[in-house]
């Protein structure tokens, strides 16, 4: 039927990814201002949140999609939870094709794919007591024979989210940030997902209670087998969660690596800039130059490659052709001409060689981008 | 003696189960043209502190102890006029949210004119001039043509350097910046900061710099404090708190900050959250959670102890016992 699913065929059963994501488009319609429809007789301006994106995920590994605002991050977990539908593209999960399917359906997949938001306050019902949060998709479902089994099986999940039984009697408001990010949890993995989508989990919470959840994230991972979607701005906690990583910009994929690779050997340029950002804890970088330009607009994004308004590489073709993903190194795409053509520096590993990070991020973007002035504003 | 001198500061909002107190015995001091770090976690009173020193706690908060003093003379206690003559002119501030600082509704040359002219004797032409020099300053491309647009008409990075601008332009000894970068995306949050380091250090302007980003710290600071549950628990060179840290709070949460690097099997932990300001321990704030606690910890409340060059709020230190 598609190339997808003759090439999910092909294997063994199980070995095929989770998850294959194939030209994922998602466009938002935005209303013009009155005044703007009359006079350009136009009705809409488009906003390309994802513009054709491409990945699979292994069973029981962790792709992370990193990013700045805005770059479609979200959007991506929306579609591939079924929350919005796509403009196009297709979402094929465990060789069933999601992409047209209804919300909601069909039912025996869509339990096996639970989403974590980013805001434990918002995501839990502040009228309902936590053992009825957790319980909820339980009933959903219909996994639990009788009352005493759901009782029993919520009071296992809060244990092993590192709750209370007792907890589950509260209310969300009765506990801090990183608790009721283990009620979300706990609700998510109730239904015995194998795919969960994490939408910056940890963004608002403490480091010291980042970290507890993180472990605890790697610890469900080891013992249920999950597969993580897990999306964050934080390379750092990417480092620490993800066996792939792809990068976005303006709503495209512009790398998509083993993590190792990307940070060992980062290839395209905004991949290079962003680790080039981070702000580095060992000292090593003070006073070094940052590196300049704005993230620009989705709506009107430039033209060829997004990125070459702030791109040190951008020649005439990355200002028309937008460049595809392709095969680089190590098993590793970029979207890049300067890489395709061979014309970037090799960059150098951060942080893989010695244990250190170097002494200046400069080198990894080779040259420094003069200050960019037409994104402005 | 210090530019700046926090004196066992003290910050208490009455509320109907009892009083909170946000900022708990509270003493460092600032240097002139030195950048003091400031972290801790959410809640910890790190913004508190700061809005003690420019005199905006908001009502029923208040100061309810200790003193603050700026060049030696007390600013915790000011008024009126004389508390807008210190904001603004010795002492600037820059917000999280650039927003919060800009009116909408005037142009960013209006906004950078008023505030030169309420703090320094200049004529509209000069003031405009040196508005347009600052707009430069700050990175701001086509000043001249920029000065006249509003502040949506800038990116949220732009506006953040017009707000550093706004910040600076009286020429203050010290600037409280709480947050400024945690609204804009990473690719400008080093250009930011670089720029805030940069024009402070030429004007040997001091810099309170309030965040919970400790790659911020190591980028920027000079000394750091650390903050738990309303009190100091640390405070020291960057170089000390971040590599070789005394108290174990901090040396639990510079172990959970994810690295790039090798990925290990786990992160430290420290067990638990800061408790809420109503259930505070008995003792030692960070009792529950500590790796080292012993008997003592439940009983007395750790005092500031000197140690290395910085001191450390625990009960391992020698003077620290009350
Ligand atoms: N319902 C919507 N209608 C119109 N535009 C939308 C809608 N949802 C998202 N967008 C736009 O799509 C783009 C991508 O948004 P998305 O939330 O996916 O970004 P993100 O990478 O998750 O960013 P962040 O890091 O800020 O969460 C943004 O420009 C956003 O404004
Ligand atoms: N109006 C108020 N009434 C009672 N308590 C308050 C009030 N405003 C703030 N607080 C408390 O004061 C404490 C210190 O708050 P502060 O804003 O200084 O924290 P912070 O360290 O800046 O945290 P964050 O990183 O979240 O900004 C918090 O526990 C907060 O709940
Ligand atoms: S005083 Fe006790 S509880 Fe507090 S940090 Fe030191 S050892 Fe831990
Ligand atoms: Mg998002
Ligand atoms: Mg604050």
């Amino acid at each position: 039927m598609t190339r997808t699913m003759s090439l999910a065929a092909r294997r063994p059963a199980g070995t095929a990814p989770l998850l294959e994501v194939s030209d994922l488009r998602k466009h938002f319609a935005l209303p013009r201002p009155f005044l703007n429809r009359v006079l350009q007789a136009e009705q809409h301006q488009l906003v390309r949140a994802v513009d054709g994106i491409d990945f699979t995920i292994e069973r029981g590994k962790t792709l992370s999609l990193v990013g700045e605002s805005g770059c479609g991050k979200s959007t991506v977990a929306k579609l591939v939870m079924g929350l919005i539908g796509t403009t196009s593209g297709r979402i094929v999960f465990d060789g069933v094709d999601l992409s047209h399917a209804p919300a909601g359906a069909p039912a025996k997949l869509r339990r096996r794919m639970q989403m974590i938001f980013q805001d434990p306050y918002a995501s839990l019902n502040p009228r309902w007591r936590v053992r009825d949060i957790i319980a909820e998709p339980l009933q959903t479902y219909r996994l639990c024979a009788s009352r005493a089994e759901e009782t029993r099986e919520v009071d296992r999940l809060l244990e092993f989210v590192g709750l209370n039984a007792k907890d589950g009697d509260k209310f969300p408001h009765e506990f801090s940030g990183g608790q009721r990010q283990r009620i979300s949890i706990a609700r998510a993995i109730s239904t015995k997902p194998d795919f969960l989508v994490c939408d910056e989990p940890t963004s608002a919470l403490d480091v010291s209670v980042q970290a507890q959840i993180l472990n605890l994230m790697r610890e469900m991972q080891r013992e249920l087998g999950l597969t993580y979607l897990f999306i964050s701005h934080d390379l750092a906690v990417v480092n620490f969660m993800a066996d792939w990583i792809g990068v976005m910009y303006l709503g495209r994929l512009v790398e998509l690596a083993p993590a190792e690779t990307v940070f060992a050997s980062p290839q395209h340029p905004y991949t290079r800039l962003l680790l080039d950002t981070i702000p580095d804890l060992t000292m090593a970088r003070r006073g070094r130059e940052p590196v300049a330009g704005e993230v620009p607009n989705p709506i009107d994004p430039p033209p060829g490659c997004h990125f070459h308004p702030r791109c040190p590489f951008a020649e005439s073709r990355c200002r028309s052709e937008p460049p595809q993903l392709r095969e680089t190194v190590l098993g590793a795409s970029t979207a890049c001409h300067a890489v395709e053509e061979g014309r970037l520096p090799p960059a150098v590993a951060s942080g893989f060689a010695g244990g250190a990070i170097p002494t200046d991020g400069a080198h990894l973007l080779g040259k420094i981008a003069p200050p960019d002035q037409q994104l402005v504003g | 003696m210090a530019l700046l001198e926090v004196d066992r500061l003290r910050v208490e909002f009455p509320t109907r189960n009892g009083t909170l107190t946000a900022v708990d015995d509270v003493s460092f001091t600032v240097e002139e043209g030195e950048v003091l770090g400031l972290v801790g976690e959410s809640g910890a009173g790190k913004s508190m502190t700061g809005a003690a020193i420019i005199g905006l706690i908001e009502p029923p908060g208040h100061i309810a102890g200790g003193e603050i003093r700026l060049d030696g003379g007390r600013i915790d206690a000011l008024r009126g006029e004389a508390l807008r003559k210190v904001r603004g002119k010795q002492i600037g501030a820059i917000f999280q949210d650039p927003l919060t600082s800009l009116n909408p509704l005037f142009t960013v040359g209006d906004q950078l004119v008023e505030t030169i002219r309420t703090h320094l004797p200049l004529s509209v032409a000069e003031a405009r001039r040196r508005a347009v020099d600052w707009l430069a300053e700050v990175g701001i491309p086509a000043p001249d043509k920029r000065i006249d647009q509003y502040p949506h008409q800038f990116s949220g990075g732009m506006r953040q350097r017009v707000v550093i601008a706004l910040a600076l332009c009286a020429e203050p000894r010290l600037i409280i910046a709480d947050e400024p970068t945690t609204a804009l995306d990473v690719s400008v949050q080093a250009q930011i900061i670089a720029l805030l380091k940069k024009l402070c250090r030429e004007r040997n302007a001091a810099v309170i710099l309030v965040t919970h980003d400790m790659g911020v710290i190591a980028e920027t600071a000079d000394r750091v404090a650390v903050m738990y549950a309303g009190r100091l628990a640390e405070i020291g060179p960057v170089k000390q708190v971040l590599e070789k840290p005394n108290h174990p709070y901090t040396a639990g949460l510079m172990g959970s900050i994810p690295r790039i690097g090798p990925r290990p099997e786990r992160l430290i932990q420290i067990a638990g959250s800061m408790p809420r300001l109503s259930d505070i321990p008995a003792g030692c704030a960070f009792n529950p959670r500590c790796t080292r606690v012993f008997a003592d910890c439940h009983v007395h409340r750790p005092r500031l102890a000197a140690s290395g060059d910085g001191a450390v709020a625990c009960l391992h230190y020698e003077g620290a016992r009350p």
